[in-house]
């Protein structure tokens, strides 16, 4: 019997495709998130968008706040540590969340190293803004790879940036010859064997998911037309004014995401979104996308 | 021959990749009309909770039950949970299309989930290497029920009549001997 192999974290990460994953503050919403049909929840203490306005070092979840959640629901708690925080991920870990995030919404701890992945018998998800960046990620042991948009604006600009670049270096790279790989994997920092398997398949070697200001159906459609195979809503549920409806209506429209009708119909009567910013009006320091490399 | 693979939310993608190394044509269901053009369906792995609720709200619950009257239907890991007689859960409603007990996540959370060696079926003596992902268990088997494969005692692979159903998930390995078990199934 083997356990913690890079087939059984991808394989977790297989069965999330198609669906939405959603960052839940406390058990009640929690409950709302796999009652509108959520295929996991991220289980964190402060939404993107409240860790934005209030500031301060932002640090793993409480291990309560976490295991009153897997309480809650029986779909997989996610919960996220700081970038390069690897007691934070053991503690995590030993807590049995069925995905790490080691995510730039939080305070990096390491501003060179990100965790080696590869000693871990769970699964990590990290954010990438570009084919280099996800390789690397992949190259320590992520099993998922996520965009990273900018988190808690509910602008959806930076998130369609980052897997346009993914997709398009995909692209280049599946164009490339042999002989100039090497070349390829020193202009992108990108491990050389990763960038064979890309240019053999078009694809990641793991699924490719979108997060970061993902705040409407429309939104959700869009990055699935794009090539995300899964949807991670932050702050864009809970800062709707009508969170279940709007739970609800993502949901639809990850799952219909080519279907004109059900997008209409998913996308009337929701009251408001949550407001969103302008990424211009955010100073570059607080850009969390820039954190990690 | 076309096969149909249940789209709603899941792993549904491997599938059918398994499908088209046997030559199968797959055929990715998302609405009722769909079915009419299917020879026999997968349900995919996923998240039982998520695929349940939309099999209810898009109204696929009794279409699928009829089909699963003439046509054969083969369940992984959720699709299983949601072929089940009860899977002891409010939230999710289930098919009973196959006569067994379902305990979700029987197995534990992702840290516990495995691969393993497993042999199918008393005279077929294949052996596979089975992925099981927070998986199922199954317990009250009903009379009509065959069990093809165990581990330790816990059968892992079913067949009752024209359905079939596994707690791990064939569609992630390279190996083809189950699709080619199912699809070989409805040739004959």
């Amino acid at each position: 019997m083997k356990k913690g192999t890079l087939e059984l974290k991808i394989g977790l990460a297989e069965m999330l495709k198609g669906g939405v994953i959603m960052d839940v503050t406390n058990q009640e919403q929690a409950k709302i998130a796999e009652d509108s049909g959520a295929v996991a929840v991220m289980a964190l203490e402060r939404i993107p968008a409240d860790i934005r306005v209030e500031g301060g070092v932002s640090r793993m979840s409480a291990p309560e706040l976490i295991q009153s959640i897997q309480n809650t629901v029986s779909i997989p708690v996610m919960a996220k540590c700081r970038i390069g925080h690897f007691a934070e991920a053991q503690i995590l870990e030993s807590l049995e969340v069925d995905f790490i995030d080691e995510s730039e919404v939080l305070t990096p701890a390491d501003e060179e190293n990100h965790i080696n992945k590869l000693d871990f018998k769970v699964p990590f998800v990290c954010g990438a803004t570009n084919l280099g960046e996800a390789l690397r990620r992949i190259g320590e042991g992520a099993a998922l790879i996520r965009t990273k948009g900018e988190p808690g604006t509910g602008n959806v600009v930076e998130a369609v940036r980052h897997m346009r670049t993914i997709t398009d270096q995909m692209s280049w790279v599946k164009s490339l010859r042999n002989e100039q790989l090497m070349s390829a994997g020193k202009e992108l920092g990108a491990p050389v064997s990763l960038l064979k398997i890309v240019k053999e398949t078009g694809k990641l070697p793991v699924p490719n998911f979108s997060a970061g200001g993902i705040a409407t159906p429309a939104d959700a459609s869009l990055m699935m037309q794009l090539g995300a195979e899964t949807i991670f809503v932050g702050s864009g549920i809970f800062k709707a004014e009508d969170p279940i409806r709007m739970a609800k209506a993502i949901v639809d429209s990850v799952t219909f995401f080519k279907d004109g009708k059900k997008l209409v119909q998913a996308s009337t009567g929701l009251s408001e979104a949550m407001k969103g910013m302008e990424i211009s009006s955010i100073p570059d320091d607080q850009r969390l996308a820039e954190r990690g490399w | 021959m076309q096969i149909g693979v249940l789209a709603i939310q899941g792993g549904f993608s491997k599938h059918e990749n398994s499908l088209r190394k046997l030559n199968v044509n797959p055929i990715e269901v998302k609405y009722e009309y769909q079915l009419n053009n299917c020879d026999g369906l997968i349900i995919p792995g996923g998240e039982s909770t998520t695929i349940s609720k939309l099999l209810n709200k898009y109204y696929l619950i009794n279409p699928i039950k009829e089909f699963a009257k003439t046509k054969p239907i083969f369940g992984t890991c959720a699709g299983l949970i949601l072929m089940s007689r009860n899977s002891n859960d409010s939230r999710v409603e289930n098919l009973n299309i196959i006569d067994v007990e379902i305990n979700r996540n029987g197995w534990g959370r992702q840290i516990s989930s495995f691969s393993q060696m497993i042999k199918i079926g008393q005279n077929l003596n294949y052996e596979i290497e089975a992925i099981f992902i927070r998986a199922p268990k199954i317990f009250n088997i009903g009379e009509k029920v065959e069990v093809l494969a165990e581990i330790n005692g816990e059968p892992v692979f079913v067949k009752q009549g024209i359905h079939f159903g596994a707690t791990f998930h064939p569609e992630l390995t390279e190996d083809i001997t189950i699709h080619k078990l199912f699809i070989e199934s409805i040739a004959v």
